[in-house]
C-alpha cells in the first residue's frame, strides 16, 4: 500500500461494458485513462451509465467478458472491492448506524488491524481537515446532511486510498448547502491529490471539480474534455445542450454565412456544406443598435436576473434566440434590436443522425 | 349531548370488555394465588419447593434455547431467501410460513409421527444402527416441536428487516477493506438486532406458554403450562396454579422488558 498524500493511483479502464442480467446494455464498451493524481467527473442525465462506469472501476460490478480494470498497469478485474484500497463515498452516504463518528471515520483502519493510537491520531486529522470538531462521540442519526457528507468523505479518505470514488456526494444536500459544499469539497480533494472519480448530473458541479469531464450518454461516452472544451467545443447537439444554455440553430449556409429569417451570421472557418447545425452559447450574443447589424430580431421577453438580463428575441433565427445581456442594456419586450455575434463564437455541430 | 360525553360513551364498550375479560379475571388470579393454605406466601412456593423450581428453570432454559436455535437458523435462512432469487423460491417460502397455519395439537402429532414410537426416525435408526431412536415424548420432542413453530414466525420479521437494509451500508464497509465476515459482524448483524429483538420475544413468549404440543406429546413433561395444568385439573389445587400463572406471566413479561432495554442500551452505547 504505497497510498500516501499526495499520490494517487493511474487508472485504466479497458473495453468495459455491463449488461445486467435482464439484457439491459447500461454501459457499451469503453476505454478511458486516469492519471495519477486527476479528478475526472462522469457527468450526464439519469440512465446514462456513469454510475456502472463507477461501480465496475470500484469493484462492485464485474464488467462483461473482456472488459479489464487496471491500477497503475496492475490488472485488477477480479480483485474484489475490499482489497482494491478505494474510498467510496455513497449518495446516501452509507455511514454505519451503530458507530460514533469517529468509529465510523477509524472503521477502515480498525480492519486493516492499524494500533489504537495511531488510528485515534488519523481521526483526528480527518475530523480536523473536514470540519467537523465536537461531534466525535455523535451517533450518526445526530448529524445534519452536510455533516454526514464530511464524516462519509473522512472516513473514505481515511485509509489513503489510492483512488477516492464518489457517486453524487452532494445531490442529497438542499442547493445553497450544495454551493458551499462544493467549494469546499474542491479544495480539499486538490490538496490531498488523490486521484478522484466523481459521479454527478450537475453541470456545475462537473465544471467546477473536474479536471476533465467525461460526458455519457445512453450508456456511451459522448465526449471527454476539459470544463473549456465542453462548454466551449461540444462535439454533438446532446454535449452542446446538456452543458449550460444553448442555441441550437438549423440553417442553410452560404458563402460561410448562415441564411437566417432575421439576417446572416457569418461563422469561424470555411464551411463547405449546404447546411449546417450550429451552436450559439447566450453570453456570446451582443445587443446592439438594430440598423447597423447583420442580424435583427424583435426582443419577445426579458428577465432580469440580477448580473445579468435573459432575452429571448424571435425574428432573428428560425427558432427564438436565448440572449444573456450585461445587466446595464436597456431592453424592453417590443423592440427591434441588433445582434452582434462574433464568428469564433458560432459551433457548427456535426448533422443528427 | 356534548362531543366530549359523546367520544366517553363511545368509549364505554372498550372499558366494559377490558374490564369483564382483561381486568377482573387478572384481579382474580393474583387474588386467588394467595387464598391458599400458606396464604401469601403461597407464591414463594413456585421458588423454593423444589418441583416447581425446576420445572420453572427447565421451562426458561427450553424457551431461550428455542429462541437462540430459532435465531441462528431463521437468520441465515432469511438472509438467503431475500438475497437470491431462484426457481422453486415463493414455493419454498410458502411452504416454510406453513406452521403458522397448524395448533400446537397438530404441531405435537407430526413430532410424534417423526420421532415417536413408530417414527420416521426411530425406523431409520433401527434399520442402520439397530436401536429405536425416540425422543417425542420428552423435553427434545418438545424443542423440535417449538422450533418448528417458532421459525416461520421469526423468519418473516428477518426477511422484512433484510429487505430494508441499505445495500450501501455493506458495499461502504467493503470498501473500507472489511471481509464478507466483517461486514456480517460489523454491519449486517447490529443492523438487524431490533429485528432479533422482536421476533426472538415473540418465539421466546410462544415457548413459554405453549400448551398443545407439551399436552399432545406427554402429560409428564416438565414446564410450567403441563404444571399448572396437572396442579389445576388433577389436584384442585386452584390456589397454587393460580400462583404459578402468575409467575409465568411476570416472568416472560419481565424477560421481555428485559430484551428491549437491552436492545435499547446497545443502540445508545454505540453513541
Amino acid at each position: 500500500m504505497s497510498a500516501s498524500a499526495g499520490h494517487g493511483a493511474a487508472v485504466r479502464i479497458e473495453a468495459c461494458g455491463k449488461t445486467f442480467a435482464d439484457g439491459t446494455r447500461a454501459l457499451e464498451p469503453a476505454t478511458l485513462d486516469i492519471s495519477s493524481g486527476e479528478t475526472l467527473v462522469l457527468l450526464g442525465p439519469s440512465g446514462c451509465g456513469k454510475t456502472t462506469m463507477l461501480r465496475i472501476i470500484a469493484g462492485l460490478e464485474l464488467p462483461d467478458a473482456g472488459g479489464k480494470v487496471l491500477f497503475d498497469g496492475k490488472d485488477m478485474t477480479s480483485v474484489p472491492i475490499e482489497r482494491r484500497n478505494v474510498g467510496m463515498v455513497f449518495q446516501s452516504y452509507a455511514l454505519f448506524p451503530n458507530m460514533s463518528v469517529s468509529d465510523n471515520i477509524g472503521y477502515g483502519l480498525k480492519i486493516r488491524g492499524v494500533p489504537d493510537k495511531e488510528r485515534a491520531a488519523r481521526v483526528a486529522e480527518l475530523v480536523a481537515l473536514t470540519n467537523i470538531s465536537g461531534l466525535e462521540n455523535r451517533r450518526i442519526d445526530q448529524l445534519s446532511g452536510g455533516q454526514r457528507q464530511r464524516v462519509a468523505l473522512a472516513r473514505a479518505v481515511a485509509i489513503r486510498p489510492g483512488i477516492l470514488l464518489l457517486d453524487e456526494p452532494l445531490t442529497a444536500l438542499d442547493a445553497a448547502l450544495r454551493d458551499r459544499l462544493r467549494g469546499e469539497l474542491n479544495r480539499l480533494l486538490r490538496a490531498l491529490g488523490i486521484t478522484t472519480i466523481y459521479v454527478t448530473h450537475d453541470q456545475a458541479e462537473a465544471m467546477e471539480l473536474g479536471d476533465r469531464i467525461v460526458v455519457m450518454q445512453k450508456g456511451k461516452i459522448a465526449q471527454i474534455g476539459s470544463p473549456r472544451e465542453i462548454y466551449f467545443t461540444p462535439q454533438s447537439r446532446f454535449v452542446a445542450e446538456f452543458i449550460g444554455a444553448a442555441n441550437i440553430i438549423e440553417s442553410p449556409l452560404e458563402n460561410g454565412h448562415l441564411v437566417l429569417p432575421g439576417g446572416r451570421q457569418a461563422i469561424g472557418g470555411d464551411a463547405n456544406m449546404p447546411a449546417a447545425v450550429a451552436m450559439i452559447r447566450p453570453e456570446t450574443i451582443r445587443v446592439i443598435e438594430a440598423g447597423s447589424a447583420p442580424l435583427s430580431g424583435i426582443i419577445d421577453s426579458v428577465s432580469f436576473i440580477g448580473d445579468r438580463q435573459r432575452l429571448v428575441v424571435s425574428g432573428a433565427s428560425n427558432r427564438l434566440l436565448t440572449v444573456d445581456a450585461p445587466n446595464t442594456v436597456q431592453a424592453n419586450a417590443g423592440e427591434r434590436v441588433g445582434l452582434l455575434i462574433s464568428p469564433d463564437a458560432v459551433r457548427l455541430l456535426p448533422p443528427e443522425d | 349531548m356534548s362531543h366530549r360525553s359523546f367520544v366517553w360513551l363511545c368509549l364505554l364498550p372498550l372499558a366494559v370488555v377490558t374490564a369483564a375479560f382483561f381486568l377482573l379475571p387478572m384481579a382474580r388470579l393474583v387474588v386467588t394465588g394467595a387464598e391458599g393454605p400458606q396464604g401469601i406466601a403461597g407464591y414463594l412456593a413456585i421458588l423454593t419447593e423444589p418441583r416447581y423450581r425446576a420445572t420453572l428453570i427447565n421451562t426458561v432454559v427450553l424457551a431461550a434455547v428455542t429462541t437462540i436455535v430459532t435465531l441462528v437458523v431463521a437468520t441465515i435462512a432469511g438472509m438467503f431467501l431475500q438475497r437470491h432469487r431462484f426457481p422453486g423460491r415463493a414455493v419454498l417460502i410458502a411452504m416454510l410460513t406453513f406452521p403458522l397455519a397448524f395448533p400446537g395439537v397438530v404441531i405435537g402429532f407430526l413430532i410424534i409421527l417423526l420421532a415417536g414410537r413408530q417414527g420416521l426416525i426411530g425406523d431409520w435408526s433401527n434399520r442402520l444402527f439397530g436401536e429405536k431412536l425416540v425422543f417425542a415424548y420428552s423435553i427434545y420432542g418438545l424443542f423440535v416441536g417449538y422450533l418448528y413453530f417458532s421459525i416461520p414466525r421469526v423468519i418473516l420479521t428477518i426477511m422484512a428487516a433484510v429487505q430494508k437494509l441499505d445495500v450501501g451500508l455493506e458495499e461502504a464497509a467493503r470498501s473500507l477493506g472489511a471481509s464478507p465476515w466483517a461486514v456480517q459482524r460489523d454491519v449486517v448483524l447490529p443492523a438487524l438486532a431490533p429485528a432479533f429483538v422482536a421476533s426472538g420475544a415473540i418465539a421466546f413468549a410462544t415457548a413459554m406458554g405453549a400448551f398443545g404440543t407439551a399436552f399432545t406429546l406427554a402429560t409428564n413433561i416438565d414446564v410450567l403450562p403441563m404444571l399448572i395444568y396437572t396442579e389445576f385439573t388433577l389436584a384442585a389445587n386452584f390456589s397454587t396454579s393460580a400462583a404459578l400463572s402468575v409467575g409465568l406471566g411476570i416472568i416472560t413479561w419481565f424477560i421481555l422488558a428485559l430484551a428491549r432495554s437491552f436492545s435499547g442500551s446497545t443502540v445508545a452505547a454505540a453513541g
